[in-house]
């Protein structure tokens, strides 16, 4: 056991460096730089162009920025944002914390709604309900992060119910600021958790379908335990594994969805700050949030494995 | 309800935990195709995603016949009107009424129901216009902020956008056929290693891994944009191959059309975000993505002119129809891209 996370937590660490790294180099390669990027526009001279890269270090070569770059992170000082002209170590994990909370939020509101009613649709034989339910998540899983965020933004601006962009007002509303966070929370969290929950109900019922076929259920029943008993504790122990393993590929998916989400309701996130670093050529921000986010996936596959060998110790062998 | 669990759910994905999730009565290969769907009498909802695509696909190569105006027709005097509604009598040929600005500012346009305005086949080379283009064109979904067809240009826009899933998805079938068939043929560690890679890219998030590989590329060169786009797509590659390995060589067919189901919506979608955030694309060029970036200027502008969003709506038709064709094939795992 111990030797199996050992591997993994080397796999995640493996991972942060790969990814950061990678970034800075992609985006270092790129024709332009960041002084060409933002004075080139206005037309400057060749002499303060010049000035500019040797401020922000773009003058030298690639290999030996990245050099620098690696000299400084480890001990963990990731260089400043061009674009901000602030640390990138001060400037990602406000960003990473508005990310992660988005993140968690759908994830959570996915599992509790996603997971039930694939219990519920695989422990049945037919009926309208698990028809009902099966429908809908068929029609979810077709409207991925980017069709839902835009479906609800609609809908919010459409009533008015709730707030479609940011995520706080400008001006205090009564009720605190926590509940202002959280009613700007509503339509970005769903816009993720919606194709998620349709995701989990779907993977849940068929590991659920699967596990109801087993001899010891059929068993368990022939000894009388009672209908809920045997699907909410018998059959679903065993059919939680499946679910377990996929979360961690889920951190990905997730990722990936909440970057669309925070671009179409203005979520401050890391998404939408890799989106400007990017269009800014602003490579060690680049760099920053490329490493956030591998951190999150290092993490988020590192507990899920965790969780999965404890479901099944059949994985660490 | 299918048997099938050797396919793309569950901890098969996680490195080292091959075979644990199979179970124990279950057939060792995927079935050739899904069984009947229970309760779906006379049509099933296969054959309905099945119908969905075709008319699709038809919609996209017939774009320029079908669709009334060109890509870049502008109607200056009807920035963002509403769709036309086509009537239909029995006495005469269907018709439609002319919106007429009332308010230049809200771009707030009524009906002018004194005379309507009869549509004509087979006119202008397409299959139907109004009989009086210049004062009150046939616009079937409006038209957007620069006074362009909605409706002309989401068919225009499915060739760009479908074209470029497919040919994406079929490039990653390639090369993840031949990664996931040498690593079979060969084994031993090139096959460790080979499924090694596919594992952390799975766990990778695509929309990340594509703008990483588009930042690549100068951000104003036109034509190349669609490279970039192939190119960050294809990291998606090496996610297809290790399923491939070993499902193609032995029990090939059925699977391979499963896959690129499951590839194209990812690919729509991808193609769709970056364009939205500005980095698909250039303008002129009209895919559904760019379709909705050059609504997206202020979000609340879908709220006002719902129509705006029709390329929402298709990209939702097509991976519907998609996911229905292959329901119960376990085609339900990466289509969230």
């Amino acid at each position: 056991m111990t030797r199996y996370i050992i591997r993994r937590l080397a796999f995640a660490l493996f991972l942060v460096v790969a990814v950061s790294s990678a970034s800075l180099l992609l985006a270092g390669a790129v024709p332009g730089d960041f002084a060409s990027g933002t004075l080139g526009l206005e037309g400057a001279r060749r002499d303060r162009l010049e000035q500019a890269r040797e401020r922000y270090g773009l003058d030298k070569p690639l290999a030996v920025q990245y050099r620098d770059w690696v000299a400084h992170a480890v001990r963990l000082d990731f260089g400043n944002s061009l674009l901000y002209d602030r640390p990138v170590g001060d400037l990602i994990p406000e960003r990473a914390v508005n990310t992660a909370v988005l993140a968690l939020t759908a994830l959570t509101l996915a599992t509790v709604v996603g997971l039930p009613l694939g219990i519920v649709v695989g422990s049945r034989h037919g009926g309208l309900m698990p028809s009902a339910i099966r429908a809908g998540s068929v029609v979810l899983l077709s409207m991925p992060p980017l069709l839902t965020s835009l479906f609800l933004v609609f809908v919010a601006a459409r009533t008015g119910w709730l707030p479609i962009s940011g995520m706080r007002s400008a001006v205090a509303p009564p009720g605190g600021a926590a509940l202002d966070v959280l009613r700007h929370l509503v339509v970005p969290a769903a816009a993720i958790a919606l194709p998620l929950a349709a995701m989990f109900e779907r993977l849940q019922s068929q590991a659920m379908r699967e596990v109801v076929r087993q001899p010891y259920v059929l068993a368990a029943v022939a000894r009388g335990a009672s209908r809920s008993r045997v699907v909410w504790r018998d059959a679903l122990k065993a059919a939680l594994r499946p679910i377990a393993a996929v979360y961690g590929l889920v951190v990905g998916t997730l990722l990936s969805g909440s970057f669309a989400v925070e671009v179409i309701t203005a979520w401050p996130g890391l998404g939408r700050l890799m989106l400007e670093a990017l269009s800014a050529r602003d490579v060690y921000l680049v760099a920053g949030c490329a490493g956030m986010g591998s951190i999150f996936l290092a993490v988020a596959t590192l507990f899920s494995d965790v969780a999965l060998a404890f479901v099944d110790p059949r994985v660490t062998e | 309800m299918s048997t099938d669990t050797t396919g793309l759910k569950g901890p098969r994905h996680i490195a080292g935990l091959k075979g644990a999730g199979r179970a124990e009565q279950a057939p060792p290969l995927r079935t050739a195709g899904p069984g009947p769907i229970k309760g779906a009498g006379r049509f099933s909802s296969r054959s309905i995603g099945v119908v969905i695509v075709a008319v699709w696909a038809l919609a996209a190569v017939a774009a320029p016949v079908v669709a009334p105006h060109a890509v870049d027709d502008r109607f200056p005097g009807l920035l963002n009107s509403p769709p036309t509604v086509p009537h239909v009598s029995f006495v005469q040929r269907p018709y439609i009424y002319r919106w007429m600005l009332v308010n230049q500012l809200e771009q707030r346009y009524e009906i002018d129901r004194g005379r309507p305005v009869p549509l004509r086949w087979f006119s202008g080379g397409t299959l139907v216009q109004s009989s009086d283009e210049a004062r009150a064109p046939l616009l079937l979904f409006g038209t957007d902020s620069y006074g362009r067809d909605v409706f002309s240009r989401l068919l225009y826009g499915a060739r760009m956008s479908l074209s470029l899933a497919l040919v994406s998805a079929v490039g990653a079938m390639l090369v993840g056929m031949a990664a996931g068939g040498l690593a079979g043929y060969v084994g031993g560690a090139l096959d460790e290693a080979l499924m090694r890679t596919s594992d952390f890219v799975m766990v990778l998030p695509a929309m990340y891994v594509a703008l990483a590989l588009r930042a690549v590329l100068p951000l104003v060169l036109a034509p190349r944009v669609v490279f970039a786009l192939l190119a960050g797509i294809f990291a998606l590659v090496a996610s297809a191959a290790r399923v491939l390995v070993r499902h193609v060589l032995p029990a090939a067919g059925g699977f391979v059309a499963t896959e690129l189901a499951m590839l194209i919506p990812a690919f729509i979608v991808a193609e769709a975000t970056l364009s939205y955030v500005g980095l698909g694309f250039p303008d002129p060029i009209a895919s559904w993505g760019t379709m909705l970036h050059d609504a997206s200027t202020n979000i609340r502008v879908f709220a006002d002119f719902p129509w705006l969003l029709s390329p929402a709506a298709a990209i939702f038709l097509v991976v519907l129809g998609l996911n229905l064709a292959i329901e119960d094939a376990g085609g339900y795992e990466r289509t969230l891209g």
